[in-house]
């Protein structure tokens, strides 16, 4: 399958020793869905402006199908890009908004305006062909700005944060409609978040970006079992840390008694191990399980899919078990706060990740 | 409680009549000069003993009058057009580049305001005499520009920095080199500013006089006129004028409210 | 290809206002700056380079007078408009209740801005000559029984016009920098305790000072180069720096020198201008 992006080496310095983005080598295949993942600051912006041609690296290249496009202004590169604040012209029509990018193309304006209908339409917008960006609401408005990048049909589509202005709910829908829109169109989209659930739901592949580095790239389901760092186990999902120390093969003593990973771990020395609270259980009292910790129940949050239970283990140690509720809240099965606990996770659900982390 | 009412009460009072007062100083005169323009005396004592338009009829028939009117509507309208080409120009280097000696480049556009025009005019006098060129309407008109430049520059700049940079870089996106955005992104959202900015600029040139005294050859602009009449003594055909000249402000006024006013949503 | 074209619109941009810079005011400055240099040689003048205009400038006591009236008519011309602009631009922003009035009133003051300003200072002279209208009124009222001449041809009428012709510059730039104080700042502070009169002293004022250093400055250097309301209103006093200039480049023909008064009005106005500047920028930086 051919790459349709390819980013090779790619840097951008300012003065200063302040790094936005440090060396990232990136590949994306034609029709991906792919999101830049982190939190503000990591550099996921400026790479992506990069791939537009709205920032110019100072190390690196950056190649569209092929062909060499660092140093092309936008306005020669086949990418488009939604913009977070959705950058509708405010002094011309929907219709025209969206005509406009073919227009520059020589299009002449019957035919233009057809193709505008049709991206409406596409959309789920058709009757707003005529009014004026303000007239509408931030919903309307984001999907005129999608409207208006994907009727030049470019090669790669980009996405700044377009979900980040809107309310929760219109937040859940939309995410749906775009990845509903991204199977239609076909092309390649690669989105900026900071939300991990909307990578997780949304995306192909997830790059998370730390510091102007790569993280972790790979796909939703990878980068949630298999995180490649704690930075990672705890940006997506939550994940509880222990300080470790080797025990027998595959076995490493911590707070509250000891664990075993299928995971290759570091050779030697003192380590964290991780898990998610979801794939941790309580035992019934008397029974044991061989991958366990023991413990005190500390506190009980409920969140209305579940409980969320905080285990002292001891030491200044402790961890999160969730369980989901598949019935309604019975009183009597929730933890008291002081009783004795006992918490199993299964092996290959367990993370190593070599040095000791603050939790 | 009671006293800080009475106290705010009286402050407002205070405030209130000060305020009528200054309105009173700042029209009383203008109206004086209105009412005057109508006296059949050729004194300028109170009482007025009668009404005339005679004053307003001898205007409409002095030559010299009209031909300095319309060497000023000449004067007004180039140097304005000279001014806004130069102005947004200059509005977009400030606002687009970083260059060596950017705030040396505004400073100097922005000095004729401040700047006697009484310098400006002797410098570009002495300028185009050495060039060798003849004093004319058109060295005012260069004058007139060169004085107004900062007047656009302001207007425009401050409009410029309130579109957002998103638009100009998705104009680039969908396809249009730098010229065509400003054409069809930038300019359209400066649209008020221009006006504003070309109504003042009219204006202004229209009523200069320190720059137009140094740099017009043996044409007179609206102001000279008026001037060289003045010092020769006070008749009351300038507060016909002045009438007149107040009228014309007013409906200009009305104009620039209307044109400035932005379309709703336009670079919010 | 793309690099050149590039360049090619921005070089323009640039280039159009750089040269016209250049052009009609870097090469004029650079020949007054010049001449200033050259001395006086009947009939005309001659090329020289000599500091002696500005040694004249400042020792012969005809030229200082003139210099330091010029500088105390504008300092008091800005400090009347100030003394009627900002309780004006007070009460427009924090106490006048009804918005349209608002609207209304800060156009009615900027209105005459619009008004010839020829016209403006030409008011003046036939209100308050002997001949003119304030006399004749006073007589007709009873007030008195002859015309005086105090009113007319000396500093006060020169200070009234000139003040009449630009409070408006002073009322802009208050007012915007007394628009944009954030209402919860005076709010809070009348929470904590503070009296209108404290608020207006320790909040208000502080904050409006950049508004004020630029109306001041506005004011200031209009005045210091005005000659033509001097000359209508001032008499024997409206011999001001201008007008000093206007004769050495007129019937005295003695550019010399009045390239020299020149080169130190210009001086003159972009210290000034430049001093506000920096108090506009530190005040900014520490208030904000």
């Amino acid at each position: 399958m051919a790459a349709i992006i390819q980013l090779r080496g790619l840097s951008k310095h300012y003065a200063k020793h302040i790094i936005g983005v440090d060396d990232v080598s990136l590949s994306v295949e034609d029709g991906e869905f792919v999101t830049l993942l982190g939190p503000s600051g990591c550099g996921k912006s400026t790479l992506l402006r990069m791939i537009g041609g709205f920032e110019q690296p100072t190390h690196g290249s950056v190649h569209l199908a092929g062909r060499d496009v660092t140093w092309e202004p936008p306005y020669r590169r086949e990418v488009n890009m939604v913009f977070q604040d959705y950058a509708l012209f405010p002094h011309m029509t929907v219709g025209q908004n969206i005509a406009y990018g073919l227009k520059m193309a020589g299009m002449d304006r019957a035919a233009a305006r057809a193709k505008a209908a049709e991206a409406l339409d596409l959309v789920g917008l058709p009757d707003k062909i005529d009014q004026r960006p303000h007239q509408l609401s931030g919903g309307q408005r984001q999907r005129i700005a999608l409207a208006r990048a994907i009727v030049r049909r470019p090669k790669v589509l980009l996405l700044d944060e377009p979900l980040s202005a809107l309310d929760a709910r219109m937040r859940d829908q939309m995410r749906i409609e775009l990845k509903h829109l991204h199977e239609k169109v076909g092309i390649t989209f690669i989105m900026v978040t900071h939300d991990q659930e909307e990578a997780l739901t949304m995306s192909d592949r997830i790059v998370v970006m730390e510091r102007g580095r790569v993280a972790q790239d790979g796909r939703p389901q990878d980068i949630y079992d298999h995180p490649a760092s704690p930075y990672v186990a705890n940006f997506i999902g939550t994940t509880n840390f222990l300080p470790a120390t080797p025990a027998a093969a595959g076995r490493f003593r911590v707070a509250g008694g000891e664990l075993g990973s299928d995971a290759a771990g570091p050779a030697g020395g003192a380590v964290t191990l991780g898990f998610r609270p979801e794939k941790a259980r309580f035992l019934a009292p008397g029974e044991t399980a061989p991958n366990m910790v023991e413990g005190r129940v500390a506190e009980v949050i409920y969140y209305g899919l579940g409980l969320r239970t905080a285990v002292d283990l001891g030491g200044g140690a402790s961890v999160f078990v969730d369980c989901l509720l598949p019935d309604t809240l019975v009183r009597s099965a929730i933890p008291q706060p002081g009783t004795p606990a006992r918490v199993a996770v299964e092996p290959h659900n367990v993370f190593v990740f070599a040095g000791q982390v603050q939790p | 409680m009671a006293r800080s009412v009475v106290s705010r009460y009286g402050a407002d009072t205070a405030f209130m009549t000060f305020v009528a007062l200054l309105m009173a100083f700042l029209y009383v005169p203008i109206w004086v000069l209105i009412a005057f323009s109508f006296s059949s005396s050729r004194s300028l004592t109170w009482p007025i003993p009668g009404f005339t338009l005679d004053w307003y009829r001898k205007l409409f028939a002095n030559e010299d009058l009209l031909t300095a009117l319309g060497n000023s509507f000449y004067v007004a309208i180039l140097s304005t057009l000279l001014s806004l080409v130069v102005g947004v120009a200059a509005a977009m280097a400030l606002h687009r580049f970083h260059f060596p000696g950017k705030t040396l480049f505004r400073r100097l556009i922005l000095l004729p305001i401040t700047l006697p025009g009484i310098v400006t005019g002797i410098s570009m006098l002495n300028m185009f005499s050495l060039f060798g060129m003849p004093l004319s309407l058109e060295t005012v008109i260069f004058g007139h520009a060169t004085a107004l430049l900062g007047v656009v520059v302001t207007q425009v700049y401050a409009r410029l920095q309130r579109i957002p940079r998103s638009l100009e870089e998705a104009s680039g996106d969908l396809g249009a080199t730098p010229l065509r955005t400003f054409l069809f992104v930038t300019l359209p959202n400066l649209r008020s500013a221009i006006i504003g900015a070309g109504l003042l600029s009219f204006v202004l040139s229209f009523d200069e006089i320190p720059v137009t005294f140094f740099l017009t050859g043996r044409d007179n602009t609206l102001p000279m006129y008026i001037y060289s009449t003045m010092r020769r003594g006070v008749t009351p055909e300038i507060n016909a004028v002045g009438t007149l000249i107040v009228l014309a402000s007013l409906v200009l006024i009305v104009l620039s409210v209307i044109a400035t006013r932005d379309r709703s949503g336009a670079g919010r | 290809m793309t690099a050149l074209r590039r360049n090619l619109s921005g070089a323009l941009v640039l280039g159009i206002p750089l040269a016209w810079i250049v052009l009609f005011m870097l090469v004029p400055y650079g020949i007054i700056a010049t001449y200033s240099f050259w001395i006086k040689a009947y009939p005309t003048f001659k090329p020289a380079f000599q500091f002696g205009n500005y040694v004249t400038l400042f020792t012969d006591p005809q030229y200082v007078q003139v210099l330091l009236r010029t500088l105390k008519i504008s300092a008091l011309v800005s400090a009347a408009s100030l003394a009627l602009a900002y309780p004006f631009a007070y009460w427009l922003v924090f106490r006048c209740r009804w918005q349209g009035v608002r609207t209304w009133l800060y156009m009615a003051v900027i209105a005459p801005l619009w008004v010839s300003y020829l016209l403006r200072a030409y008011i003046w002279k036939t209100i308050l000559g002997t001949e003119g209208i304030l006399n004749s009124f006073l007589m007709w009222a009873g007030l008195t029984d002859a015309p005086t001449d105090i009113f007319l041809y000396n500093q006060f009428a020169m200070i009234l016009t000139l003040t009449y012709i630009f409070i408006p510059f002073m009322v802009m730039p208050i007012y915007t920098a007394l628009e944009r104080i954030p209402p919860n700042l005076t709010e809070a502070s009348a929470d904590l305790g503070m009296t209108p009169w404290q608020t207006f002293l320790k909040v208000t004022l502080p904050l409006s000072m950049p508004g004020i250093a630029a109306g001041f400055t506005l004011t200031f250097c209009l005045s210091f180069g005005d000659f033509i309301a001097p000359f209508l209103v001032g008499g024997p006093d409206g011999n001001l720096i201008a007008s000093v200039i206007q004769t050495q480049f007129g019937s005295a023909l003695n550019w010399p020198l009045g390239s020299a008064l020149s080169i130190v009005m210009l001086v003159i106005v972009l210290s000034i201008v430049s001093l506000s500047d920096r108090l506009e920028r530190n005040s900014t930086a520490g208030g904000a």
